[in-house]
C-alpha cells in the first residue's frame, strides 16, 4: 500500500478555538502591565471585528492580524507560545482528538497539522499530539525580531491545498490515499485535493458540501 | 362421502405451497416501504410461511427451567460464587426483525439471570452488547431491549456496546504464526470468571459458536471467515453442515471454549411478525377476509401517499409480537442443536425441485437497517445473500436461473449509520464488482480509514469494512444466478452498478426472465415475510 498522510486543520477541527483566540492571548501577554491592560481592552473591543473579518476573508484577516507581532523577539514569541498552549489550546482540545489521531497512526498515516496560525504558536500542540510534521505560516524575523510579515505563500484556502500537494510530492506520499480533516468551508480546497476528505464539526456551508459529495462528517466532542 | 375434489381442496389448504390457477387472487408483495399487488402467471408456485408455532406458556418459567437443566454443563446457580467477575453478553438489534414487542426476550432472560446472581452474591457484572462490527446501539434502543430497571442500574458504566476498535478493549486468545488466524474477544469477557451469552435465534445461522466468535471479536479475527472464499465455499448459510462459514466459526468457538467459561442461553422465536393490524400478512391471499382486504388496501394506499421517510418511520415503529417457542441453555454445541431443531420446525417448508425463475419480495428492513434506510447494498444482501440462502439442500433457483427482486432500488443512504457504504457504492462498484478483487484492493483501506473507525466507535455507524462484507455476503447468489432483475426500480443507475437488469413492473420482469430462460420456465415466489425457508427435494 502507498505511503499516506492525514492532514488536520487545527482551529475548530482539533481544538475548540480559532485563530482569534491565539491573537488575543498574544495581545494580552505582550509587554508591561499597564500596556497589557490597555491592549486587553483594545483586544476585547476588536475581537468581534476580527471574528467578522475572519469569517469574511481569512487571507486579509491573517495579513492584517500578523502585523501585530511586529517588534516582538523570537524568544518571547516562543515562550508565550508554550504558555498559550497550556492556557488556551490544551484545555480546548476535543476529548476525541487524541483517538482520531491515534487511529490514523494505526492505519499507517503520517500525521501532519495544516494551519493558518504561525508555526511557533502551534509547535507545542504538534508536540503534544505527536504530529510528524506541520504545514504552517512562518513569521519573518530580522535580527531576532518579528517584522509582522509572513513569509509567502500564506497558508490558507487554496494555498493549503497547494502546500499539501507539494508536501506529498516531496515526501513521496500518495495524495489519493491521504486523509484531510477540516471544520470550515474555507478549507474546501484542502479537502478536495486529498483522496479521503472528512468534515469535522463542519460549519453550515461545509456540512452542505460534505453532504453533496458524500464525505463523512465527524462530530468531535 | 366427501367428493374427491373437496378433499383435494382441503388438503391444498393445509399445504404451504400453492400453485397459481386462473382466478387465483393477486399476491401482496413487499417492495421496500410499499406493497405490490400482483397477478402471477398460471402455474407459478407460491411458497408461504408456516403459521406461527405455539409459544411456551410461561417464558420466565421456561428460562428458569433451561438454566436449571442445561445441556452439557452444571446449572447456572452451581457456577456462581460470591465475588466472581461475570459478564452477560447480549445479541444486538440486528435480531429479531422487526424488533420484538416489549418485553424483549433478552430482558426476560436478564431479569432471571441477574436475580439469580444477586442471590448468589455476584455483584461484579457487566452487560455487553455483542455488536461486532455492527453499529453501536443508541441509548434508547439499549433501554428498550433490557427494560428501564436494568438500564437504570447498569447503563452506561456496566451496560455498553462492544468496541472492536478499542486497542485496550480486546484480548487475543490465539494467533497463528503468520497472523492470518486470530482468535480475539472483548477484554472484559476474557477476564471474566464466567460469561453468560444471551441469544435470540431468528434464523438458523444465528447462535452457537457464531455468538462469541463473531459478536465479541475484532476485524483481525473476523477477517478469517468474512471473506469471499469462505462465502463461496458455503453451500447454505442456514445449514451448519454445509456452511464453511459455520465451520470456521466453529473452530474459533472451540478455541474460545477452551480458554473461557461460557454459559449459553439461547432462545428461539416463532415467526409472528405482524400484530392485529397487519396479521393478514401471515395468511395466503386465498384466505383473506373482506376485512383483511380492506385493511391491506387502506395500508397500501396510505403508504403510497406518504413520503418515503415517513412510511419508513411508521413501519419501523411497529414491533413484532413474537412468541418464545423454546429456551435452552448450557454448553455451546448441544444447546444450539436444540435451537436448530426448533428453528427448522418453524421455518422449513418442503418443496419439490428447483425453479428457473424465483421471485423474492424485498421488505423495508434488514439486519443492518433497523431504524435506518435499506440502501442499495442492503437490497443486494437481502436478495442475493439472505433470501437466496433460505434453504436446506439446494437453492430454490436453478443454477443459471433468474432471480427477480421487488424493490424501488432507490439511491438513498444513511450518512449516520452507513457512511462507508456511500463511498463503497460510488467509488468501488463503478471500478469492479469482483469480490476477490475488492477484498485485495480495498478491504484494508476501508477497514482502517480513521474517519470510519471514529464514526464506528463514537457515533452509530457500521464499521468501515461492513459494506465490503455485505458485498461478499451476496457472492453465492451472484455466482449462482444467470440474471438478476429488480422489478419496480425507480432509476437505472442503481441496478446498473449492482450488475442487475431493471423493469418497471413485476409482469415485465417475468416476461424478461422468460425471454432469458424460455417460455416454459418454471416460476416460484417465496412469499416472505414472515420468515420462511425451503427444503428443496
Amino acid at each position: 500500500m502507498d505511503a499516506k498522510a492525514a492532514f488536520y486543520d487545527v482551529d475548530g477541527t482539533l481544538v475548540k478555538t480559532n485563530v482569534v483566540h491565539v491573537y488575543a492571548y498574544y495581545a494580552m501577554n505582550r509587554g508591561s502591565l499597564l500596556g497589557m491592560a490597555g491592549r486587553t481592552l483594545a483586544t476585547a473591543a476588536s475581537v468581534p471585528l476580527f471574528a467578522a473579518m475572519d469569517a469574511l476573508d481569512r487571507k486579509t484577516f491573517n495579513e492584517f492580524f500578523y502585523r501585530y507581532y511586529a517588534g516582538l523577539s523570537e524568544d518571547r514569541l516562543i515562550s508565550v507560545a508554550e504558555d498559550m498552549f497550556e492556557d488556551v489550546l490544551k484545555p480546548a482540545l476535543y476529548e476525541q482528538t487524541r483517538d482520531l489521531i491515534d487511529q490514523a497512526r494505526r492505519a499507517g498515516c503520517r500525521i501532519v497539522l495544516v494551519t493558518g496560525a504561525l508555526d511557533f504558536s502551534m509547535r507545542p500542540l504538534a508536540r503534544h499530539l505527536g504530529a510528524d510534521d506541520m504545514i504552517a505560516n512562518k513569521m519573518q524575523f530580522v535580527g531576532g525580531k518579528a517584522t509582522g510579515k509572513v513569509i509567502p505563500p500564506i497558508i490558507e484556502g487554496a494555498n493549503k491545498a497547494n502546500a499539501i500537494r507539494s508536501y506529498c510530492v516531496r515526501e513521496g506520499l500518495s495524495l489519493d490515499q491521504s486523509h484531510g480533516y477540516s471544520d470550515s468551508a474555507s478549507d474546501y480546497a484542502m479537502l478536495s485535493v486529498v483522496g479521503r476528505p472528512t468534515a469535522v464539526n463542519p460549519d453550515m456551508r461545509l456540512r452542505a458540501i460534505a453532504r453533496a459529495y458524500n464525505w463523512p462528517i465527524l462530530d468531535l466532542k | 362421502m366427501r367428493p374427491l375434489k373437496t378433499l383435494k381442496k382441503l388438503y391444498d389448504e393445509e399445504s404451504q405451497v400453492v400453485i397459481t390457477e386462473k382466478g387465483s387472487p393477486p399476491r401482496a408483495l413487499f417492495s421496500g416501504e410499499n406493497f405490490l399487488l400482483e397477478d402471477l402467471p398460471v402455474g407459478t408456485r407460491v411458497i408461504f410461511p408456516r403459521p406461527p408455532l405455539e409459544g411456551v406458556p410461561n417464558v420466565k418459567a421456561a428460562i428458569r427451567w433451561a438454566i436449571n437443566h442445561p445441556e452439557g454443563m452444571d446449572p447456572l446457580h452451581a457456577l456462581l460464587r460470591p465475588g466472581m467477575k461475570l459478564t452477560c453478553v447480549i445479541d444486538d438489534i440486528s435480531v429479531p426483525l422487526p424488533p420484538m414487542a416489549t418485553p424483549d426476550v433478552r430482558q426476560s432472560i436478564l431479569e432471571v439471570v441477574l436475580e439469580l446472581c444477586a442471590d448468589s452474591g455476584v455483584d461484579d457484572i457487566h452487560l455487553i452488547i455483542a455488536n461486532a462490527l455492527h453499529r453501536r446501539m443508541t441509548e434508547g434502543e439499549m433501554r428498550r431491549m433490557v427494560g428501564q430497571k436494568i438500564h437504570d442500574a447498569y447503563y452506561p458504566d456496566r451496560y455498553y456496546n462492544h468496541d472492536a476498535e478499542d486497542p485496550d478493549g480486546i484480548t487475543e486468545l490465539e494467533r497463528s504464526p503468520c497472523g492470518s488466524h486470530v482468535v480475539a474477544v472483548n477484554r472484559r469477557v476474557a477476564e471474566s470468571d464466567l460469561t453468560v451469552y444471551i441469544n435470540v435465534n431468528f434464523v438458523p445461522m444465528n447462535g452457537g459458536h457464531k455468538s462469541m466468535g463473531t459478536g465479541l471479536a475484532n476485524y483481525a479475527s473476523l477477517r478469517a471467515h468474512h471473506n469471499p472464499k469462505t462465502i463461496r465455499d458455503s453451500e447454505s448459510y442456514m445449514e451448519p453442515t454445509k456452511s464453511e462459514l459455520y465451520r470456521r466459526n466453529e473452530r474459533i468457538g472451540k478455541a474460545i471454549d477452551k480458554h473461557l467459561k461460557v454459559f449459553h442461553i439461547e432462545s428461539v422465536l416463532n415467526n409472528r411478525m405482524f400484530g392485529p393490524a397487519t396479521d393478514f400478512l401471515h395468511k395466503k391471499e386465498e384466505d383473506y377476509t373482506e376485512g383483511d382486504r380492506l385493511k391491506f388496501h387502506a395500508m397500501r394506499y396510505a403508504l403510497s401517499k406518504m413520503p418515503r421517510a415517513a412510511a419508513r418511520t411508521v413501519l419501523n415503529s411497529i414491533p413484532a409480537p413474537y412468541d418464545v417457542t423454546g429456551v435452552f441453555a448450557g454448553a455451546t454445541e448441544p444447546t444450539h442443536q436444540k435451537i436448530l431443531e426448533k428453528s427448522w420446525q418453524q421455518y422449513s417448508v418442503p418443496v419439490q425441485g428447483q425453479s428457473d425463475i424465483v421471485i423474492f419480495p424485498i421488505p423495508f428492513i434488514s439486519p443492518y437497517s433497523v431504524n435506518s434506510i435499506l440502501n442499495p447494498l442492503l437490497v443486494q444482501v437481502m436478495g442475493l445473500g439472505y433470501f437466496f440462502n433460505l434453504n436446506r439442500g439446494v437453492p430454490l433457483v436453478k443454477k443459471g436461473g433468474v432471480i427477480i427482486l421487488t424493490h424501488p432500488a432507490f439511491d438513498e443512504f444513511d450518512p449516520v449509520q452507513h457512511p462507508s457504504y456511500i463511498e463503497f457504492f460510488n467509488r468501488v462498484l463503478p471500478e469492479t464488482r469482483d469480490a476477490v478483487k475488492i477484498e485485495q484492493k480495498f478491504e484494508r483501506e476501508f477497514a482502517e480509514n480513521p474517519s470510519y473507525v471514529h464514526l464506528y466507535r463514537k457515533g452509530n455507524a457500521y464499521h468501515g469494512v461492513h459494506p465490503l462484507y455485505m458485498w461478499y455476503w451476496g457472492e453465492n447468489g451472484r455466482q449462482h444466478a444467470g440474471k438478476v432483475i429488480v422489478a419496480g426500480a425507480e432509476n437505472n443507475h442503481v441496478p446498473a452498478l449492482l450488475g442487475w437488469d431493471r423493469t418497471d413492473t413485476l409482469t415485465e420482469a417475468i416476461e424478461e426472465a422468460r425471454g432469458f430462460m424460455g417460455r416454459s420456465a418454471s416460476i416460484s415466489l417465496l412469499r416472505i415475510a414472515p420468515t420462511v425457508m425451503v427444503d428443496v427435494k
